[in-house]
């Protein structure tokens, strides 16, 4: 492939993924109102558009034309720069995440991905740890008691649950041999007599599974694990201070960080793009797309599910899980994955 | 003729030093502790520039992401303020700073006239051979040829990690699950 033409399809790609990425970010926004709003007997959005479709739009709208408000108090670079260091960084992570297979078009080979580097799931786990960052200096910054609450809660919680949540990807990765992520779905092809799919949750993994899931709700902050913005107790935590575009991009990193986690359990978990596939070339082409965007959609229903189902922790409960339970857990699925795999 | 690899391994560095100079110019801890994440940063690029991959990830996630957040929650927690300006010590300014430009001479002159080679290629390690710094690679060097100064650096951590419980952790009358104490502030 000339070099013009490999600089051009990368181009294209971001764009279309950055565009994809950030209208599943709006709508799934729209899909946690509704499906919480029917769980609670009510109708969730229904005025804009049919079924309130257009709700996303009318809420970017109105960030866009609210009051921007930076306060006095606050440290003004720190202020402004976190974020966008949030949003930045939720964005990145997505550029490693292949989608589907390769597909042969005019005689090149166009995989399904941004970039495929032999590192990935590391360079992915590297950029959700600086995007800890984005909420820490938020409530820092903001000069406000309930914030600063907010942001060191933010930081212990999220340095506390990474490490299980990295001895729970440790299995998959003994049992793949590699970081790239496509080779780890790869290694996920095939059936168990048949019929059961080679996915690593019925591999072995289930518990590696259990830890992750819970983690990486700690990891993005949601219920039942969302203290940094109790609003119970803290306002609304690091982001009290922030008002219109500067308060939706932290909204934009949170959902961003849902989708990449999603991605993420289904490339590792639940077999990537790997599914039945039939009919003609064409639609053989777009089916792995198809899969894994459906993957990714339960993984996010389960997490809008657990949302409307669980009530908050209190903060001591949440760090005695993480320390005395789930990092326990994850480490004796470690070894169990290691004896078995050595064996 | 300025390669590619030049190019990017002069900008990493410039980053680098500038934060570098940046994280002593600063008067406030938190400032001085994001320069000091830039520079790990531009080291984790340097790393990349070298085919190490597995080391630059692990920079990234060990230094910037776990260690830094904990210096940036210790300066949040305790609060930290402006620090006060001194003039400078005078041993500074006449041992230091010549001691470091002797030290930086003496160092760039053993590299240069010692490594082998005439002159230093950036971009290029000799006697490389592929996948240098692929993660399989470095996992088998560390857990084959390197085991037993792997597990005592472990053994060395696990060590401090204990000493810092004990520092850390409350005398023992309280400690022994009687009535608690009175809190005071």
């Amino acid at each position: 492939m000339p070099i013009w033409l490999y600089i051009l399809v990368s181009v294209v790609k971001s764009a279309v993924i950055l565009f994809v990425l950030l209208t599943a970010v709006a709508y799934t926004v729209w899909l946690e109102r509704k499906v919480v709003g029917h769980m609670q007997n009510r109708w969730g959005p229904t005025r804009v558009g049919p079924f309130g479709l257009l709700q996303p739009a009318a809420d970017g709208l109105k960030f866009l034309f609210k009051e921007d408000l930076t306060p006095p108090h606050v440290y003004k670079p720190l202020f402004l720069a976190a974020p966008l260091i949030a949003v930045i960084f939720a964005l990145t992570s997505i550029s490693v995440i292949p989608f589907g297979n390769t597909v042969t078009l005019y005689g090149y080979d166009i995989p399904f991905q941004i970039t495929d580097v032999n590192t990935g799931l590391l360079l992915i786990l590297g950029v959700t740890s600086i995007g800890v960052y984005g909420v820490a200096l938020a409530g820092w910054s903001s000069n406000n008691k309930y914030s600063l609450l907010g942001g060191l809660r933010a930081s212990a919680q999220m340095v506390s649950y990474e490490i299980s949540l990295g001895l729970s990807l440790v299995g998959v990765l003994i049992m793949a041999g590699s970081f790239s992520l496509r080779t780890i779905v790869d290694a996920q092809a095939g059936h168990f007599w048949g019929f059961i799919p080679r996915w690593n949750i019925f591999h072995g993994q289930f518990i590696g599974f259990f830890c992750y899931l819970i983690a990486a709700y700690a990891e993005t902050n949601r219920i039942p694990f969302d203290l940094p913005e109790a609003e119970t107790e803290l306002v609304a935590g690091y982001h009290t201070e922030y008002s219109a575009m500067k308060f939706a991009m932290f909204f934009m990193a949170e959902y961003a960080n849902m989708i990449t986690v999603g991605c993420l359990a289904t490339l590792l978990f639940l077999g990537g793009w790997h599914g039945p596939l039939f009919g003609p070339w064409y639609v053989q082409a777009l089916l792995p797309v198809f899969w894994f965007v459906a993957k990714v959609f339960v993984f996010l229903f389960i997490y809008i599910w657990v949302r409307g189902t669980l009530p908050r922790f209190r903060y001591d409960q949440l760090m005695a899980f993480g320390w005395k339970f789930l990092l326990p857990l994850s480490l004796a699925n470690l070894i169990a994955t290691a004896i078995a795999v050595a064996w | 003729m300025l390669s590619i690899h030049l190019i990017l391994f002069l900008a990493f560095a410039a980053v680098a030093l500038a934060g570098a100079i940046n994280l002593l110019a600063q008067t406030h801890p938190i400032n001085s502790a994001l320069s000091l994440i830039a520079v790990m940063a531009a080291l984790a690029g340097e790393y990349l520039l070298l085919g190490a991959e597995f080391v630059a990830a692990v920079q990234v996630i060990v230094y910037a992401g776990a260690i830094m957040v904990l210096f940036v929650f210790t300066i949040m927690l305790l609060n930290a303020g402006v620090e006060e300006r001194t003039k400078g010590s005078r041993v500074a300014v006449i041992v230091g700073i010549p001691g470091m430009l002797l030290g930086s001479v003496l160092v760039s002159w053993v590299l240069v006239r010692h490594s082998g080679t005439e002159s230093v290629t950036v971009g290029v390690i000799p006697g490389q051979t592929n996948g240098w710094g692929d993660p399989a690679v470095v996992g088998k060097l560390l857990f084959h040829e390197f085991l037993l100064p792997f597990e005592i650096t472990s053994i060395l951590i696990l060590v401090a990690i204990m000493g810092a419980v004990v520092l850390a952790s409350k005398p023992p009358s309280t400690a022994a699950g009687g009535p608690p104490k009175e809190v005071k502030d």
